[in-house]
């Protein structure tokens, strides 16, 4: 038969218009992933990263992370060591993710997983914008990262992260992991010191809180996790997240503040 | 390893290829230059290396090929970050760190883990020798734990090449993966050079 497309021009358009389309949606798509061509990837994994294989593929690990809702809006707070095993591969990493200027998220459990995740997820929001001429809810963004992780259950992602900012609702802190939990609240801490962090912040917290007591309890208990946490440690960062985005409080080195709270006078126990 | 000057970056690796006890090869160059700003240096397993790198240099000619430039070192780094989270499920057994110039015409380096996550830092050792060269760069370079806090390090270029010299015959000491001969890659503003240097070959 001849091909009579030429007659056409419009359909023609309308498959240009496609590819188009077709492109546009493969860069908007979901990322891929090269898997292993064995008949369990998921065990082949684990027989390679685990820490009792000698751990031949050490992927960074270990963190204290926390962040609550207070008065005057939200307090993150982290810490800065990565360990791989027992060597600490670093004691300056960034663990408060920028997400954009009224997002952030926090990082716990696999620094790349954390990191890769919540990249993707800021070109996400970026696309909401873009696409609804308005900025996106703290629940909607953490409902998106929840998604995201839940489509690899089970395939060895390890991430613990604290979504926070503010949006037409107020503050906002959702905390997602890697097995797609996603929990609304007002006070969590994440990581392998998060009880030592539990521990001060429970019992110092206030709701009516000055900004300054909220920093100063945020920094208070990232300091005594890592007191107790041999796999947390470094520098730590404090964040306040408001109305008109969050700003960078400080950055102190433990010592620092292991020098200040050591001078302060003990409180009496009753 | 690598470490970064105010305006220059040095990047050095060793040419040991071993297994085990058994040495392969006595010149198995492992840092790679990948543009006249920027030099990568990987280490683990030297097959997934190389094709990193190979992979790596193709994604750059297409970048070049389709906006009419050179990757910058921080594209660069952000492309390897996200290349090594591809095969998150079945990583590449490397360990790299890049060195270059930035947009600003600092000196640079970044630091990954095998699946992507990156670092800037201002020094860092990758590898086999990891553990016994980065405790010698943080009392050295990072001048960590001093007495005197005040003190700031003029690092010249010189005294770089120097410093990553001692190390590598340091560590070629006390690690049995390291050793035969050293390539050091100096990157500043107007292009790169590299000097070898040689190192115990027992």
């Amino acid at each position: 038969m001849i091909n009579l497309d030429f007659l056409n021009p419009a359909e023609n358009n309308n498959v240009l218009e496609q590819e188009e389309a077709n492109e546009y949606m493969e860069n908007l798509s979901v990322p891929t992933f090269e898997i292993p061509l064995v008949h369990n990837p998921v065990e082949f994994l684990k027989h390679q990263t685990h820490a009792a294989e000698q751990c031949r593929l050490s992927i960074v690990h270990g963190t204290t992370t926390l962040a609550f809702k207070f008065k005057h809006g939200v307090i993150v707070c982290v810490d800065s060591r990565a360990t791989s095993g027992t060597y600490i591969a670093s004691q300056t990493v960034k663990k408060v993710i920028e997400i954009n200027p009224y997002l952030l998220g926090t990082m716990a459990g696999g620094a790349a997983d954390c990191s890769y995740w919540e990249r993707e997820l800021g070109r996400r929001c970026r696309l909401y914008e873009l696409r609804n001429k308005e900025r996106i809810s703290v629940a909607a963004a953490s409902k998106l990262l929840c998604n995201m992780v839940y489509a690899y259950k089970g395939m060895g992602l390890s991430m613990g992260t604290m979504v926070c900012g503010w949006d037409k609702k107020g503050p906002g802190l959702y905390y997602v992991d890697n097995d797609g939990t996603r929990l609304e609240g007002d006070l969590f801490s994440v990581g392998s010191g998060s009880t030592f962090a539990y521990g001060i912040l429970d019992s110092g917290f206030k709701y009516d809180m000055t900004p300054e007591e909220a920093y100063d309890l945020g920094r208070r208990a990232i300091y005594h996790a890592t007191f107790r946490d041999s796999a947390s440690g470094g520098i730590v960062s404090c964040y306040h997240v408001k109305q008109d985005g969050w700003t960078l409080i400080s950055r102190t080195n433990v010592k620092e503040l292991h020098y200040k709270y050591q001078d302060e006078p003990k409180a009496p126990l009753v | 390893m690598a470490l970064a000057g105010e305006d220059f970056c040095i990047v050095a690796a060793d040419t040991r290829q071993s297994d085990g006890y058994h040495i392969n090869c006595r010149y198995a160059p492992k840092a790679h230059q990948l543009s006249d700003k920027t030099v990568i240096g990987t280490s683990g397993f030297y097959a997934d290396g190389l094709n990193f790198v190979k992979k790596i240099k193709q994604r750059m000619e297409w970048y070049f090929h389709q906006h009419d430039k050179t990757m910058s070192t921080t594209a660069i780094a952000q492309l390897i970050s996200i290349m090594l989270y591809q095969k998150r499920f079945f990583p590449y057994y490397v360990f790299c760190v890049i060195g270059g110039i930035d947009e600003n015409g600092k000196g640079c380096v970044y630091s990954y883990d095998s699946v992507g996550n990156a670092e800037r830092v201002q020094y860092q050792a990758a590898g086999s020798g990891n553990e016994l060269l980065q405790p010698f760069l943080d009392s050295q370079i990072g001048l960590k734990n001093r007495s005197n806090e005040n003190e700031t390090l003029n690092l010249t270029e010189e005294m770089a090449i120097k410093i990553v010299k001692d190390a590598f015959s340091s560590v070629t000491e006390r690690d049995i993966h390291t050793g035969d001969c050293v390539e050091i890659y100096i990157i500043r503003k107007d292009g790169v050079e590299c000097q070898k240097y040689p190192l115990k070959r027992d």
